[in-house]
């Protein structure tokens, strides 16, 4: 890229070089268009980032305009650092979850680390302090060769970053699938808690406005990672780690701090950490947001390597760093907290009333280029997309061969999916911050609010074995299982953040699998009032033409008023009685059983999911629990009933004796909308009338230290934790 | 009563322990900064957890040689009462004011998770309110708690009851040299920690085992 002589944007733009840049000709055309000329090498390199997938959201955009993004409780809907809710008492949820997919798979460390970094700056960007972190991650088979460097690494490197931080990682999910053998999923949730009249927003206002950038130093790394995060991958690959950006958990954590305190004061008019395409990206939102145009002075930004050129300059990924607009005239007192904290601080432009960004370095002017069609302009793709064909629905001849119910429970409770995480969350600090009520393992996670009675539910989902049968339903049941893990605690949902992860675009039929899931997620936002507030989307995620499964990850927020009143999903004493809150059809298509029990990968249709049913029973279990009326509750998902009876059971070696009988299906069917609740005899009549009306079947009693299938099975609750302890240390230990 | 909590650049258990602080004594502690080279003079002085300097030399040896160390020896040479928690402790260590050393885990990885403690020392400035050899659950959160010391000094140790605290019998996370989790100066003023008994202080955060170093300590002091 560089030249020995002469200037880099002295070199001529080819065909090559625009393809390079994955510029596709027509959009190159509609630059030269916007430019009034052919750019020239730096503004063609900021061009390429600005348009490309990862920051414009072209084959998205049409899609992402369909989701709900309103309510009371919103404050800040998409399109901004992170999305903002409104929890009471003045007191505001800051939320994201973004992908870090593609670095991830090059260097798993780094790759996750500085994914956790980044989304931390997303929301303390936004004037919150961070006060909780999730992943939800997915591997390839257990078996790969690469699986057990990739979990390791990616598990060290947000452990490395977010424990480094103080900032508690409190839940998330993992799932394994063939699908992601050379294209995992590294998706990182921050959550954070502002006041309501103190949030930060990127709009640049004020001509003259000093633009300017703390934190750490500028280096070469990173150059290009949001056009590596917008191509496929190929063996080739790795080649590219180059692109991939280094964390320093620990100057980050300085610059939480200096940000903290200068937000304090109201020396700032705007804020926005440079994330993907660096200084490109941040300059030209905020001054985009706010109607100005920016001059920079690269000559002014802090460097670590010598000989840096204004392209490498714009387009660094360097890690721990923010743009901010201050006040004209608040720079001496910004410039002595960011000293203090040892930040470097440097004024390298400010606020123009031009509309365009011009970028100067060494005596010339590098790059003039018009804001307007940098954000914006980026063409709105509607690509070609196909329906997913309807799914044939479960083929029950299958299940001749089927073993007996003992040897099915204790394999899935061993099994990939539903086996113990406990490896994973104990290399996290989960309870840093001293307001960590309930940790990894539960339903939804429990993070009080500092120095009050409330307290956030935070839960991670998504089935993408649904997704690939039925976008439309999976899309439906990734919304709708947030929904009831939050519900589970006691806690109202509020709203969802997501994490679009897909294949190619460029496909039809990938496309229509985008086109699906968002359609039910759009479904079940709506009819749950459980509005999307931010997001992120990954496409390309595929390594030589194949493609994951659909993976749009949730991460959903609720609010529980009194935290004392939350339950856990744990049997919490004998003499128990058990209830089924749902109607239980025995759907086994696109089922952990059909996946693990019999072995059978055939396309079947995953559970419909009625959304009625999953509102009206969230709300009942909410009030229950905030009237008191019950001991446990925990929603049922992977392994259906039988396991989320053992894993009722397992927390505390309770066991149960289960009257209720039934079928495969029954036992193993993933239907949606249902929970297993414990409730004492002296509250049992009264939540029966509570819940009349609605599908409640009294199931079993909790006793001893074995759960009672009837007669016939009888399984040591002893023996099911083993199990389910057991198989991620045997995994890693190889 | 004047208490101090050190704050060194990425410390991140300073808030967490003042809030022990403030509800065990009544009063919020002073928050002293690392590069202060005086500090005013307290009864009780904490090193909190975190990562000080990044803890990217050995742990606790950048912030033992900070300027607010020297401060913080020079009290507690004067018998001002000092608990440093987890990176608190390896900061102890590293100044010298402890003895030993915190390795890397033997499992090499970070832990998080509660841990059963025998409090072997309850003579102690802060562990007067426990029982003697009575077990109590406190978490642990660290890459680097594998206590070590050589045999002379573990014996010493021993023969001078300087272990306040050891894992409970199949309960050491780190490898730790006599399951040790916390030892103390011959005077029982000085105390270092790995586990971090701020973290369970109220029964909302799984119980109050923790709180008593705190109730205890400002007890002793008044």
């Amino acid at each position: 890229m560089s030249k020995t002589d002469g200037h880099i944007n002295d070199t001529e733009i080819t065909d090559a070089l625009v393809a390079e840049h994955g510029l596709t000709p027509d959009e190159f055309q509609m630059v030269c268009a916007h430019m009034g000329r052919t750019p020239n090498y730096t503004e063609l390199g900021v061009f390429s980032v600005m348009w490309s997938e990862h920051c414009s959201y072209k084959s998205s955009r049409k899609w992402l305009k369909k989701l709900p993004v309103d309510g009371p409780q919103v404050i800040q809907g998409p399109g901004e650092n992170a999305g903002v809710i409104d929890i009471g008492d003045g007191d505001a949820a800051v939320f994201k979850m973004e992908s870090h997919n593609h670095p991830s798979f090059i260097e798993p460390y780094q790759g996750a680390a500085t994914g956790v970094g980044g989304i931390m700056r997303d929301v303390f960007t936004m004037g919150a302090r961070p006060v909780a972190n999730l992943n939800a991650l997915r591997f390839g088979q257990p078996d790969h060769a690469k699986t057990r460097h990739l979990v390791a690494g990616v598990v060290s490197g947000i452990g490395g970053y977010g424990n480094c931080m103080g900032v508690p990682t409190v839940g998330g999910e993992i799932n394994f699938d063939p699908s992601y053998n050379g294209n995992i999923l590294v998706n990182a949730m921050c959550v954070g808690v502002a006041r309501t009249d103190k949030i930060f927003y990127a709009a640049a206002t004020g001509i003259g406005s000093p633009v300017v950038y703390v934190g750490s130093k500028t280096g070469r790394d990173g150059i290009h990672g949001a056009t590596m995060a917008s191509a496929e991958f190929d063996d080739a690959s790795e080649e590219k780690r180059p692109t991939v950006q280094v964390g320093d958990p620990f100057t980050e954590k300085l610059l939480l701090e200096a940000c903290q305190e200068l937000m304090a004061s109201d020396a700032i008019i705007g804020i926005q950490d440079m994330g993907a395409a660096g200084l490109t990206s941040s300059s030209v939102e905020m001054a985009d947001k706010g109607g100005v145009g920016i001059v920079l002075d690269l000559d002014k930004v802090p460097c670590r390597e010598t000989h840096m050129t204004g392209y490498e300059m714009l387009l660094s990924e360097s890690q721990e760093r923010m743009l901010m607009v201050l006040k004209p005239g608040r720079e001496p007192e910004a410039e002595a907290i960011f000293g203090r904290w040892g930040l470097d601080f440097a004024v390298i432009g400010e606020l123009t009333d031009t509309g365009r960004m011009v970028v100067n370095h060494q005596g010339r002017t590098i790059a003039d280029m018009p804001l307007g069609p940098l954000a914006d302009g980026a063409p709105e793709y509607d690509r070609p997309h196909v329906p997913t064909p309807q799914a044939a629905d479960f083929d029950s001849s299958l299940l001749a061969n089927a073993p007996d119910m003992a040897d099915a429970l204790t394999t899935l409770m061993a099994s990939s999916e539903i086996a113990s995480r406990r490896w994973v969350y104990e290399q996290y600090d989960s309870m840093v911050m001293g307001d960590t009520l309930a940790g990894p393992g539960g339903d939804a996670a429990l993070v009080r609010v500092h120095g009050t009675q409330k307290a956030l539910a935070i839960s991670t989902d998504v089935t993408p074995r649904y997704c690939f049968a039925d976008p439309i339903e999976g899309g439906k049941q990734a919304v709708s299982e947030a929904y009831r893990n939050i519900s589970a605690t006691g806690a109202t949902p509020l709203a969802i953040t997501n994490c679009l992860n897909f294949g190619n675009p460029e496909r039809a039929e990938i496309m229509g699998q985008f086109v699906g899931c968002l359609e039910g997620m759009g479904d079940a936002g709506r009819s749950l009032d459980f509005p999307v507030v931010s997001g992120n989307v990954s496409l390309y995620n595929e390594t030589n033409g194949t493609g994951i499964l659909p993976t749009p990850a949730i991460g959903g927020v609720g609010l529980l008023k009194q935290h004392d009143k939350a339950v856990g999903n744990r049997f919490t004493a004998e003499g128990q009685i058990i209830y089924l809150l749902g109607d239980t059809k025995g759907h086994l298509g696109a089922s952990l059983y059909q996946r693990d029990i019999l072995g059978n990968d055939s396309v079947f249709a995953p559970p419909p999911v009625n959304l009625d049913a999953e509102a009206a029973h969230g709300a009942v279990v909410r009030e229950a629990i905030d009237k008191g009326l019950i001991a446990a509750a925990h929603d049922v998902s992977d392994g259906g009933l039988a396991v989320s009876l053992a894993e009722m059971a397992i927390g505390h070696n309770i066991g149960a004796e289960i009257s209720a009988q039934g079928d495969t299906g029954f036992w193993f069917g993933e239907d949606q909308a249902r929970y297993v609740l414990a409730v004492t005899l002296d509250n049992a009549a009264a939540f029966e009338t509570l819940a009349g009306g609605l599908p409640l079947q009294k199931i079993g009693t909790t006793t001893g230290a074995e759960l009672k299938f009837g007669d016939t099975v009888t399984i040591s609750v002893k023996q099911l934790h083993d199990l389910n302890e057991g198989w991620f240390p045997a995994l890693m230990q190889g | 009563m004047q208490a101090s909590v050190i704050v060194f650049p990425g410390s991140n258990c300073d808030r967490d322990v003042a809030v022990c602080v403030e509800a065990a004594m009544g009063k919020a502690p002073l928050m002293a900064w690392h590069g202060d080279a005086t500090l005013p003079k307290s009864d009780l002085i904490v090193l909190p957890g975190g990562f000080s300097y990044g803890d990217y030399l050995r742990c606790g040896s950048m912030a033992a040689n900070s300027p607010i160390m020297r401060e913080v020896v020079a009290q507690a040479e004067k018998g001002a009462a000092v608990l440093g928690i987890c990176n608190g402790f390896q900061v102890l260590t590293e100044c010298g004011l402890l003895p030993g050393v915190l390795m890397q885990n033997k499992g090499l990885n970070f832990v998080c998770r509660n841990t059963r403690l025998t409090v072997t020392n309850n003579k102690t400035a802060f562990t007067t309110q426990y029982m003697a050899d009575e077990e109590i659950i406190v978490p642990v959160a660290h890459n680097e708690g594998n206590y070590f010391a050589d045999d002379d000094t573990l014996k010493q140790l021993q023969d001078e009851d300087r272990i306040a605290f050891t894992y409970a019998a199949g309960d050491n996370p780190n490898g730790a040299c006599l399951d040790i989790a916390g030892i103390c100066d011959k005077a029982g003023r000085i105390v270092g920690m790995m586990p971090h008994p701020e973290r369970r202080a109220e029964t909302a955060l799984g119980g109050e085992d923790g709180k008593r170093m705190f109730t205890g300590i400002v007890e002793a002091l008044s």
